[in-house]
């Protein structure tokens, strides 16, 4: 091992880990997405098989190929992840500024609705609303766009608060600059690394809720390879004996929810700029 | 003692009122997302029924649907049969929806109420664990575990429970192996219990990491502060400390907390009673979604906010207990 | 040897330094509390008088070994004469010694007086509690309030109260009569006396040198987290010529009473402390060996200091210190 004589400073650290850790998550989407369809393909012979060399976590009842299944699933939930956490980041950011740049009743109408997304167990709301819009993918992903917004709303606002606190905003107003000017000038400015921090700390949320949906049988439908729906099947087999497609695909269901979480948090500490004091 | 009683009353009053709100609001919402959907509640009844209906039976379904007025009235009109109880009749199970979810919510009940009182006494207890040893090895541990806990699906902890438990050791029932919608007539309260015990597990692993931290980090912050300090000064030990301060400045917020967690804690359970096919609201509601039930789904959407507007409240009564005081202290 | 018999507290070099991380893993240590000395004899008040912010709570928590984990001590203090150890702090801690806290932030804000006042040590002591809280004129019910409830006064007569109920020989008061009335103080400090009188000793800590030479007996004059003098309290009635060290000197000249001069310059920070003496860079009278070196503490007329300015060898009797 090679030693550095001046060990690297934490942020260099953090950075280097939180890089690995992004190129991991993409590399699993990329393979993911280019698996292609024809590779995982029904086969009776190869039905049922438990883990093996030439099938890494097995087949299914169908003889796909389980491993292959299970990266295009965690393709397909991260893409609805990320479309869901990406509407429900910018709510949460329109909201967020609204109710601290607006009046006081908008602020208690903001409150108010907050309120109202959380008075409802959101598998239900989510349930509720993908009902209403017939199911399958959209409904999926306006329901879990619809109940992520509310916490990073709150940060938002507060932190909105804090800087209209701030002198240079109030000497901007003086000035005579416009609401919108400030708000391109000073505030979206500050505002856009939260954005991107809270985006990413929501995914991991976005991504558990797509696979309890989906496994719930309101997400995607059951030909897409969504980790909820191989779950969802495994359920079948599972006093069978089958323990492969219930156990691993979830596995690595939940190793991606980790590594999401700790990205989002080390891109926190990243670019928090207190961090650096710590 | 009065006065503490005069206080509750008086938060449940303005969070009444607030709640009144929230609760109407839902309602709207949810009738308007029940009437967007593509499905037709009055037809999706008579399907299964055939021409075994008699014009009556039809006359009735499209009179508390509202089929043939404007939507502002269809919403009124059903909302006054809804507060009359008349929550209409579940297309899934032919039979009014008020009597199956309180024939229903007993299950849940109980299956919330035992992944309730474990996850908060485990969540509590190892929450105090933490934070007595703070930064040592056991709350290292621990907070990892927490923190991956958070990470893990309830379905898929549930199905692996099931693989280990169930499947593999053969301690518990295979829940599935019930059919949906089993008559508890039929059930003995020793039958009940042995299948509650591994969905009401699963559910409260699930929220229990949340207790956890908060009781961690609470317990931390006594243990940092003044007045603690001042009680080693007396001689007080380590656990004197806990039993004497720690319990007594944490424990009101973490049941706070544990009242606040009501619709997590009703999600969790859609899930769990899926995966277990507990004979629960939860079961009925996806199984209600699934079937287009319209009745039942809206039924048991309002019941829960219901419910969680209840774990609100006391919430926020015993946030109000505790309040005054520190409000005066910073006074 | 009857010196030695009399003494209750010995504190020789007592220092304490806190380890701090700033920017990523560098550590530092921030020192709070140098080379202290200080001694406490049975039947007498003694006063740690210092400007706020110089590390005399410290004192306090060093003695009782309660200090955050992250701080180190070094030095010793002799408690009866025996090494004050950790297991030893851990017995005498609300037995043999105890404090009397700064504020009523160090009630438990969920706790009823009365639990607070009786500690948890059983037997609880009911009829001395009736006596204290009659002493102190503190209103019957008392005992069944909320740390809330009280007023800042009351705080203040509770938070000494919880110190004597205890049998405790050696009472640490940090700032205890701060918010009390004249008369609720002087009560206070009467009862210090009284348990003086009774052969056991009160370390007083103040910011209010006034109220040191007022009612102690000795006054140990803190600067920048050491002892610069500790003289008589009788020294400062009598002049600044009576008093040895420059920075006592110009304290006493800084009292509205005796000329209101202020002090040029600020105490330096802990983490920023200077090489030599820590009083040099404000020192009127400075030498190069000043800047340097710290002075040992030396006897000087019946009181302890430490300032080169008395190392001459003909100027005074010296009295080695210590090892």
């Amino acid at each position: 091992m090679k030693k550095h004589k001046t060990a690297p400073n934490r942020r260099t650290k953090l950075v280097i880990w939180t890089s690995i850790m992004a190129l991991a998550l993409i590399a699993v989407y990329i393979l993911g997405i280019f698996i292609p369809d024809t590779a995982v393909f029904s086969s009776f012979l190869n039905a049922k098989q438990p883990p093996s060399f030439k099938h890494l976590f097995g087949t299914d009842a169908l003889g796909r190929d389980i491993f292959l299944r299970t990266l295009k699933g965690m393709a397909v939930s991260m893409t609805v992840g990320i479309a869901a956490s990406l509407i429900s980041a910018v709510i949460a950011i329109i909201v967020g500024i609204a109710a601290a740049t607006g009046s006081k009743a908008a602020d208690a109408f903001v409150n108010w609705l907050i309120d109202l997304v959380m008075s409802v167990p959101h598998t239900i709301l989510i349930i509720l609303i993908s009902f209403a819009l017939g199911r399958g993918l959209k409904g999926l992903l306006i329901g879990i766009a619809a109940t992520h917004w509310c916490s990073l709303a709150r940060l938002i606002r507060g932190e909105v608060l804090q800087l209209r606190a701030q002198h240079y905003i109030a000497v901007s107003r003086r000035l005579g600059k416009s609401h919108g000017w400030i708000l391109t000038h000073h505030l979206l400015p500050h505002l856009i690394p939260q954005f991107f921090v809270g985006l990413v700390l929501m995914l991991p949320h976005a991504i558990l809720h797509e696979a309890s949906i989906s496994f719930l049988g309101f997400g995607l439908s059951p030909e897409q390879p969504a980790i909820g729906i191989i779950l969802s099947e495994s359920m079948r087999y599972l006093s069978a004996g089958m323990w492969w497609q219930a156990v691993l695909p979830g596995l690595v269901l939940v190793l991606m929810v980790l590594l999401v979480e700790q990205t989002g948090e080390h891109l926190q500490t990243i670019l928090n700029p207190y961090s650096v004091q710590q | 003692m009065s006065e503490l009683l005069k206080r509750s009353v008086r938060i449940f009053f303005t969070y009444g009122i607030r709640t009144l709100s929230l609760l109407f609001a839902v309602s709207v919402v949810s009738f308007v997302l029940i009437s967007a959907s593509p499905i037709n509640p009055v037809q999706q009844y008579l399907i299964g029924l055939g021409t075994a209906v008699s014009p009556q039976q039809r006359a009735e379904l499209e009179d508390y649907w509202g089929v043939n007025e404007p939507p502002v009235q269809r919403y009124f009109g059903w909302l006054s049969e809804v507060l009359h109880g008349n929550l209409g009749e579940s297309a899934l199970y032919r039979r009014p929806v008020a009597e199956i979810i309180s024939e229903r919510f007993w299950n849940s009940f109980a299956l919330m109420l035992c992944a309730w009182l474990l996850s908060g006494v485990m969540g509590f207890g190892l929450g105090c664990i933490m934070g007595m040893y703070q930064d040592r090895w056991a709350d290292k541990i621990l907070k990892k575990c927490c923190y991956i806990l958070s990470a893990v699906p309830t379905f898929w902890l549930g199905l692996v429970l099931l693989l280990v438990c169930s499947v593999w050791l053969k301690w518990f029932p295979i829940g599935f192996s019930a059919p949906i919608g089993v008559r508890s007539e039929d059930v003995t309260l020793g039958q009940r219990i042995y299948h509650l015990i591994l969905p009401a597990f699963t559910l409260s692993l699930m929220s229990f990491s949340n207790i956890a931290l908060h009781t961690r980090q609470k317990l931390s912050d006594v243990l940092s502060s003044e007045y603690v300090l001042f009680a080693r000064a007396r001689g007080e030990g380590k656990w004197t400390i806990l039993r004497r301060h720690g319990l007594r400045n944490i424990l009101f917020p973490a049941l706070t907390l544990q009242f606040a967690s009501f619709a997590e804690l009703f999600g969790g359970s859609v899930i769990a009673e899926n995966v277990f096919s507990y004979p629960g609201l939860g079961s009925a509601v996806s199984a209600a979604g699934l079937n287009g039930d319209v009745a039942l789904l809206l039924g048991i959407t309002l019941f829960s906010a219901v419910f969680v507007s209840f774990g609100n409240m006391a919430a926020n009564i015993l946030y109000g207990i505790i309040d005054p005081q520190i409000r005066e202290v910073e006074a | 040897m009857e010196q030695k018999d009399t003494t209750l507290l010995e504190i020789h070099d007592l220092s304490v330094s806190f380890r701090m991380y700033e920017h990523g893993l560098k550590q530092t240590d921030l020192q709070v509390i140098s080379e202290l000395h200080l001694t406490v004899s049975r039947g007498e008040i003694v006063a740690v008088a210092g400007s706020s912010g110089s590390g005399k709570s410290l004192l306090a928590s060093a003695i009782l070994g309660i200090l955050p984990e992250n701080a180190t001590v070094r030095g010793h203090i002799h408690y009866q004469g025996e090494e004050l150890t950790a297991a030893r702090q851990e017995q005498l801690r609300g037995t043999e010694i105890a404090l009397v806290p700064q504020s009523v932030s160090f009630l438990d804000p969920l706790m009823k007086i009365g639990a607070q006042l009786d500690g948890h040590r059983r037997p609880r002591q009911t009829e001395k509690r009736k006596n204290l809280l009659r002493r102190f004129g503190l209103p019957e019910k008392t005992p069944q309030l909320y740390p809330f409830q009280l007023s800042g006064g009351m705080a203040r007569r509770v938070l000494v109260s919880t110190a004597l109920i205890t049998d405790a020989q050696l009472l640490i008061a940090d700032e205890p009569t701060p918010g009390m009335s004249l008369e609720q103080a002087l009560e206070a400090l009467r009862l210090f006396r009284e348990m003086a009188d009774e052969g056991k000793a009160v370390i007083l800590i103040t910011h209010d040198i006034d109220l040191a030479i007022a009612f102690a007996d000795r006054v140990a004059v803190f600067y920048a987290g050491t002892t610069v003098e500790t003289a008589p309290a009788s020294d400062f009635q009598n002049g600044s010529k009576a008093l040895r060290h420059p920075y006592t000197k110009a304290l006493w000249n800084a009292l509205p009473q005796n000329g209101f001069q202020p002090i040029e310059g600020f105490q330096p920070y802990a983490g920023a402390l200077p090489n030599g003496c820590l009083f040099a860079p404000r020192c009127p009278y400075k030498t190069r060996q000043c800047m340097e070196n710290n002075p040992p503490i030396r006897e000087v007329r019946g009181g302890e200091v430490r300032c080169w300015q008395f190392e001459h060898p003909c100027d005074e009797r010296e009295v080695y210190h210590g090892t």
